[in-house]
């Protein structure tokens, strides 16, 4: 039995696809057989970030409707040998996405799989809706920037109310905090708002904060998940992230202002 | 942070502005979520009939529905009667 996990944040452009590429990635790095799936019908996005858009045969759409099987539309990543990417398809057909349908494909994916990823569009609309629903757990990504805040409590909210979890009277979806884009010289400054702001305000378990970083434009212009670029801020970051996903106490780190030595001073850095 | 930095830091921090801003709203969102569907409209129709006889502002009239225990929900309604208009 897979754990599926939904990388979800309602608000868009606040880091999912980056995110789940990186996280799923970092759980295939620490050997757990992973596979991340691709909810954004019609703005399919996360192969590219992967690196492998050229590759895409099949999709998720594909295999729902019957016109291919699980291991057509599967693209084996590689770089890494238990990584896998479920791709979006790009039609235009709002309802291609159906309870039963991505029922049958992920109890599929269950048996073969330890880790489901699903990366949720942006928005409230049934692509969302269908990428939490299944989830056994939630990474809520937020920037710490109040739409992003605003949205992310009512994600919140539909996690307990809309998923099957809740519909089942089962135990609750897991919630995790990821913040991301974060600025420690900012947040000194009182321009933005602190993990403890938003941690009083959401009030859900922290699992990371990934700080604003030249790594992760870097890493989507090259179709490498920025968890690889293990000398970058952003890739540690990450690589914490799924180490206490994994359930290990590691402590936070990125969260104050660097030190800047005198050479730094001096000539910039 | 600079010589510079610390004369012009004078001006309101922003960011505890965005807190005491989300604090707010997302606690009203978060009532009006666990409230049922008829309270706007029913906000909407107390609100009609306090007109007929006092002239107040959409926002002078609020309901909440507090579920205090699991037999007992209490409506709390609450209007506030602008100055001249009250007596």
């Amino acid at each position: 039995m897979a754990k599926i996990i939904v990388v979800t944040s309602g608000k868009g452009g606040v880091g999912k696809t980056t995110t789940s590429a990186a996280i799923g990635t970092g759980l295939a790095l620490k050997g757990h057989k992973t596979v991340i799936v691709d909810f954004d019908i019609g703005l399919r996005n996360l192969d590219l970030i992967m690196g492998c858009e050229r590759r895409v045969v099949f999709d998720f759409v594909n295999v729902i409707n019957g016109e291919a099987n699980l291991k057509q539309a599967l693209i084996k990543d590689k770089r890494l040998e238990n990584l896998f990417i479920l791709p979006a398809s790009q039609t235009r057909d709002k309802d291609a996405l159906h309870k039963e349908g991505v029922e049958r494909v992920l109890n599929e994916l269950s048996d073969e799989f330890d880790f489901i990823i699903c990366d949720s569009p942006a928005g409230i609309e049934s692509g969302a809706m269908m990428a939490l629903y299944f989830a056994d757990e939630a990474i809520v990504v937020t920037n710490p920037e109040v739409s992003s805040v605003r949205d992310s409590d009512r994600i919140l909210g539909m996690l307990s109310s809309k998923s099957r979890r809740a519909e089942q009277g089962l135990p609750g979806i897991k919630e995790h905090l990821l913040l991301t884009r974060y600025n420690p010289e900012r947040v000194q400054k009182g321009e933005m708002l602190s993990v403890d702001d938003v941690n009083d305000i959401l009030a859900i378990k922290l699992l990371g904060v990934i700080p604003e970083s030249q790594a992760v434009l870097n890493a989507s212009n090259s179709g490498q998940p920025v968890i690889l670029d293990a000398d970058s801020d952003a890739g540690q970051a990450y690589l914490d992230t799924v180490s206490r996903l994994l359930g290990e106490d590691v402590p936070f780190r990125f969260l104050n202002v660097e030190k800047k030595g005198l050479f730094k001073r001096i000539f910039g850095g | 942070m600079s010589l510079l930095d610390y004369f012009r830091s004078s001006k309101k921090n922003t960011a505890s502005t965005a807190k005491e801003r989300l604090q707010i709203i997302v606690a009203h969102e978060r009532r009006r979520r666990t409230s049922p569907d008829y309270l706007p409209q029913l906000e909407r129709d107390i609100l009609e009939v306090i007109r007929k006889y006092v002239d107040i502002a959409d926002d002078q009239v609020s309901v909440t529905l507090e579920k205090s225990s699991d037999e007992l929900s209490v409506l709390e309604l609450n209007v506030t009667f602008p100055e001249d208009k009250r007596g």
